[in-house]
């Protein structure tokens, strides 16, 4: 029972990871004022990235890659959304339709019609001494790869960034009143492809976080909408970077749930384990009256 | 009405050219032989009638259908992005009463497309209840739902739905008479395409012919003159579309069911709900566009599997079509738009 | 005697064909508060966005302390030591007082530094908000000061406050105006920008007037009256005398009427104090009013499109109404012009839309208004903004409706379409319809309207027909 318990916490743990780096990214992106639903598009675009690289390159390399392979398609996003005042919704499904489209089409032209598994090092979990140590909770949160560590200082520095830069400062009068932003000398488009762009990157460190810190592998659509789930957990955390790093980890939780009662031979509907985070989102949305949670100008189409 | 009619085929036939000749251009990059490529291509989508019948419009069918349902939403302004989940419970639904009660045919399909209709228009109630009550952004919620109907239904084909033997994650198949009819003998072409051509043309009359459809499009082209200059209650307009659009949808899953599965399944729809937003955004959410932008994408996908099969060309490479052809119009529209906007001056 | 703080010389702006300033000038000294006033486009607010180096001159010279400058953009002017208070906030609500106070800068944010400077300017200036406080829970008196202590944040010392008092209440206004008074001393000066006679009056040490884009009065105000101002402010009165025109009272019954009718906007401020009034049939009621007044929120009651807080309004359902901002309230850009035609009457429509009756009226109306367009088929977005305001009209007056309201109806319009759209209302009047008309230009409301009603600070009055009396009562003088 308690290694099935820490089983589970280490799982939760684990799926988290990838889930707050896209989430995290996506915070930033909405607070500025954006919604970027291609986010998935970047996911994928990590993922390939980091497993096409990493064989060759090491880790290392592969992480790097998977970020610039996320902002790339970000900034494809940028371009439409920001530069062109294209509609946001319309644009993040397109992208994510043509990421989706095109690793799968690289992918299989580069290693054959039946994607033949591209195997890759992957980083093992790094134990902190002592840390480690401690019982249940020790190695679900210290014996990780040093990705999940890396999304762990991501929050505190999110926090700071936002609320002690001048940076940060702008870029949530951004998402608040672009008006306002303007008029006190902030370029609001940069400050929105700068958002976008950075977001990009970090959904692609959780493609590259998938296939080097999980799977060890590239398989076509293994984003699984992660992109989508990335933007529901920034809602449930209410564009807070600690709000958004709790509620991966309650997403991360209901999916290691499904594992957990495989192995305990449980027969429950775990489904609807799964759907739970969703349904406690659009219920803290309907209670909390989003408005008063979300950047007001999310969404909205700046006019020069 | 001709003209445009023009204007639509016109453009959908520019969208055609304009896909085969990027398709062209991927193939060629990637180190494909193009010709085999696009013989295989032809082959599975239009290279015979069973390839046309039975492989594009059969696969067309839920797209237009679907695509139908995202224009209605968009065109009054709701950002409905949840049609995947309200295909799904429609499809559900549309399973659950088939399975449950036979009536002679004509009823029982009759009643079981509605129960898909019905379904789908629940779900989307939700969001559109939240998007008027609470203010919610209804892209997120009906994300959130499309979660949500995913999960629901993987657990009703593993639980209460499961087929009796408890084995595969599917319900029980749908006995004939709760089955759409099939149109051309021979074929796997059902009746479920006639309906969808019924309904675009249906949705084409209500947007340009009626004061509902004309008071939808206003509502979603600008809400405040809606209000202030046509006195409409553009938030009530807004929350039925919403749910006309999700009964859309369900109906679109239950004629999947009904039309071609027979049977409940958890991967029912390869993103149908997805792609629908491509086929109405290419079609410029022009009811009788959707025909031709949905037979397109039926085709390219239909295409796209032989084209894997036959010639090791990925099928996926017809995404990247789908999305440049998506961000093309997008493009030239906010420049059209800047363009007339420059030239009329002040 | 130091130089000025500031010196506007010999200021020349043309917008187009339009003038706005013709050799404007005005001499701020330090330690003091000037008071710039002008009827609505006499040019006070565009003489200022130079000043603050938001508009850059076609002639003319800016100097500050002495020094002469030509400023960019604002944040030159910032850096020169000027700040401006814009009638229209530029806050980020979500924000905290110290957060929009330090928008805009660079590197680390320091909270507690900032909330100390903001303490610390609140102990020196008397301007005291909690930096901690989010911007959407404060009243709009304390928004005001905000606003305030950004520009003396950046070291402020020559302000430029555009109406400042238009959003306050009586007693805020009051306040915020004694603040002023004390702050402009030393090497502080202060510029108002004003509709308010007597505000200017019981603050300003020096006062400037602009008249169509002159300076045609500056002194102390020591020793000025409201009359003397007025004057200034309004011309010689034209010896009119002409036309008592063909004003045999054709005016019928009753069509629109207010009834103690009286508005109070979401933050519990009165826009309009209790107002009863009627128009008749047959004449063409002015509406006068400086921006703010509460003439909006009149011109919605007549129109039916806003409901009173207290009291009642006698409104029939046929009622056109132009709005000001056109392409938010009363077009839709991206439908041709027969669509447009059909929104107006789009909620009470027949269950299916006789198109080809509607292209035919869109025609015929084309043609009757003399709206240049290619056809009915024409996008909105297509035309220009002249023909889209003859359009707007054109579909208001359709339909036989009983009364029309309009707001601005020939702003933006060259004089050609200027004229016709005012022969327009004429014509419409004379049919019997009861006609409201509000428009910034006092001579136009004067030329065409058989009464007026004058909204100043929300309160409602009906002076003679006759251009002192408006101009003062528009004003507020007594």
């Amino acid at each position: 029972m308690a290694d099935a318990l820490g089983a589970f916490l280490e799982g939760t743990v684990r799926t988290a990871t990838p889930l707050a780096f896209a989430a995290l990214g996506e915070a930033l992106v909405e607070r500025s004022g954006v919604i970027n639903i291609g986010l998935e598009g970047s996911i994928i675009a990590g993922a390939l990235g980091g497993v096409v690289t990493a064989g060759g390159a090491g880790t290392g390399v592969g992480l790097a890659a998977a970020l610039v392979a996320g902002a790339a398609v970000a900034a494809v996003f940028a371009l439409f959304a920001v530069k062109l005042r294209a509609d946001q919704i319309i644009t993040g499904t397109a992208v994510t339709l043509l990421s989706l489209g095109l690793t799968g089409t690289l992918y299989r032209s580069a290693f054959g019609t039946g994607g033949a598994a591209l195997g890759t090092p992957t980083l093992g979990p790094l134990a902190i001494p002592g840390l480690s140590a401690i019982p249940l909770v020790g190695p679900a949160l210290f014996a990780q790869p040093i990705t999940t560590y890396l999304a762990m200082a991501l929050v505190p520095l999110a926090s700071w960034w936002l609320a002690r830069t001048h940076a940060g400062l702008a870029l949530r009068a951004c998402g608040e009143n672009p008006a306002a932003a303007r008029a006190a000398g902030i370029a609001v488009g940069r400050v929105q492809t700068a958002a976008i762009i950075f977001g990009g990157a970090l959904g692609g460190l959780a493609g590259g976080t998938l296939v080097l810190a999980q799977a060890g592998t590239f398989v076509e659509g293994m984003s699984a909408g992660r992109g989508f789930i990335a933007i529901a957990i920034v809602v449930l955390g209410r564009w807070q970077p600690l709000g958004v790093g709790l509620a991966a980890l309650l997403f991360g939780a209901a999916s290691a749930l499904q594992f957990a009662f495989q192995a305990m031979g449980w027969q429950l509907p775990y489904q609807l384990f799964l759907a739970s985070p969703y349904l406690l989102t659009l219920l803290a949305l309907a209670l909390a009256r989003s408005r008063f949670v979300a950047p007001a100008a999310l969404g909205k189409i700046v006019e020069a | 009405m001709n003209t445009s009619a023009l204007r639509d085929v016109s453009v959908v036939a520019a969208l055609t050219m304009f896909a085969l000749l990027l398709l062209t251009i991927i193939l060629a990059a990637t180190g494909h032989d193009v010709g085999d490529a696009l013989t295989a291509l032809a082959r599975g989508s239009v290279g015979s009638w069973d390839a046309l019948l039975s492989g594009t419009l059969v696969r067309a069918t839920p797209l237009l259908i679907a695509g139908l349902a995202i224009t209605l939403a968009f065109r009054a302004g709701v950002l409905n992005i949840g049609a995947e989940g309200q295909l799904l419970m429609g499809a559900a639904a549309a399973t659950a009463l088939g399975l449950a009660w036979h009536g002679p045919a004509w009823l029982t399909v009759g009643g079981l497309l509605l129960a898909g209709a019905l379904a789908g228009g629940c779900w989307a109630a939700v969001a559109a209840t939240l998007r008027l009550r609470f203010g919610v952004l209804e892209v997120i919620s009906t994300l959130m739902l499309n979660f949500v109907a995913q999960y629901l239904l993987g657990w009703l084909v593993r639980g209460p739905m499961q087929e009796p033997t408890r084995i595969y994650p599917q319900s029980a198949t749908l006995d004939t008479v709760a089955r759409l009819p099939i149109v051309i003998p021979g074929s796997r072409l059902h009746a479920g395409f006639l309906l969808g051509i019924v309904l675009a043309v249906a949705l084409a009359i209500l947007l340009r012919r009626t004061a509902a459809g004309f008071r939808i499009r206003l509502v979603g082209a600008n809400p405040v003159a809606a209000v202030s200059a046509g006195r409409v209650d553009a938030a009530v307009v807004a929350f039925g579309a919403f749910i006309a659009s999700g009964a859309l949808a369900g109906f679109a899953g239950a004629v999947e069911v009904s039309g071609v599965t027979f049977a409940l399944y958890e991967n029912l729809s390869p993103g149908y709900g997805f792609s629908a937003i491509a086929v109405a955004l290419l079609a410029r959410l022009n009811p009788l566009g959707v025909i031709g932008t949905a037979v397109l994408f039926g085709a390219l996908e239909a295409g796209a599997v032989s084209m894997q099969r036959d010639a090791a060309v990925p099928s996926v490479v017809v995404n990247v079509v789908e999305a440049v052809l998506i961000l093309l119009v997008v493009a030239t529209d906010r420049w059209r738009a800047q363009r007339l906007t420059a030239q009329a001056g002040t | 005697m130091s130089a000025p703080a500031l010196e506007l010389d010999a200021i020349t702006k043309r917008f187009g064909a339009v003038t706005a300033l013709d050799g404007a000038a005005i001499t701020v000294q330090a330690g003091t508060v000037h008071a710039l006033l002008g009827e609505n486009g006499a040019g006070k607010s565009t003489l200022m966005r130079i000043a603050f180096g938001m508009l850059v001159p076609d002639a003319g010279a800016v100097r500050v302390n002495g020094a002469a400058r030509r400023f960019a953009s604002a944040r030159d002017a910032i850096a020169a030591g000027l700040g401006m208070v814009h009638q229209h906030f530029s806050l980020v609500p979500a924000l905290t007082v110290a957060e929009n106070v330090a928008l805009g800068g660079h590197g680390r944010f320091d909270r507690a530094l900032i909330a100390n400077r903001v303490r610390e300017l609140g102990d020196a200036t008397g301007l005291v908000l909690d930096p901690g406080a989010a911007v959407s829970t404060l009243p709009v008196s304390a928004q005001q000061r905000l606003e305030i202590l950004k520009a003396l944040a950046r070291n402020a010392r020559i302000l430029i406050l555009d109406e400042p008092t238009a959003v306050l209440a009586p007693a805020e206004a009051r306040d915020l105006l004694q603040w002023v008074k004390r702050w402009a001393t030393g090497d502080h000066a202060a510029v108002l920008i004003t509709h308010h006679l007597r505000d200017a009056l019981s603050i300003a040490d020096d006062v400037t007037v602009l008249r169509r884009g002159r300076t045609v009065l500056t002194r102390a105000a020591d020793g000025l009256d409201e009359s003397t101002l007025v004057m200034a402010m309004l011309g010689e009165p034209l010896s009119q005398g002409t036309d008592e025109r063909a004003r045999e009272t054709l005016a019928g019954s009753t069509v629109l009427a207010l009834h103690a009718a009286r508005v109070v906007d979401a933050r519990g401020v009165q826009r309009l104090a209790p107002t009863t009034c009627a128009v008749r049939a047959g004449e063409i009621v002015g509406v006068a009013g400086v921006e703010g007044s509460g003439q909006a929120e009149l011109l919605r009651l007549l129109a039916g499109r806003l409901s009173p807080t207290s009291g009642s309004v006698t409104v029939p359902p046929s009622v056109g109404f132009v709005p000001a901002d056109r392409h938010r309230d009363a077009v839709v850009l991206d439908m041709p012009l027969v669509e447009n035609l059909a929104l107006k009457d789009a909620a009470s429509a027949p269950p299916w839309m006789p198109w080809r009756q509607l292209r035919g009226e869109t025609s015929e109306l084309l043609a009757h208004f003399d709206v240049r367009a290619s056809g009915a088929d024409a996008e909105m977005r297509s035309l220009s903004g002249g023909n889209q305001q003859k359009f707007v009209l054109a579909r208001e007056l359709t339909g036989a409706p009983t009364a029309l309201v309009v707001e601005n109806p020939t702003r933006g319009l060259d004089i050609r379409a200027a004229e016709s759209v005012r022969s327009r209302l004429r014509a419409a009047r004379n049919s019997g319809l009861a006609v409201v008309m509000y428009t910034e230009d006092l001579d136009e409301v004067l030329a065409l309207a058989d009464r007026v009603l004058v909204v100043h600070a929300g309160e409602v009055t009906e002076p003679a027909l006759d251009r002192d009396a408006v101009g003062r009562a528009m004003l507020g003088a007594r």
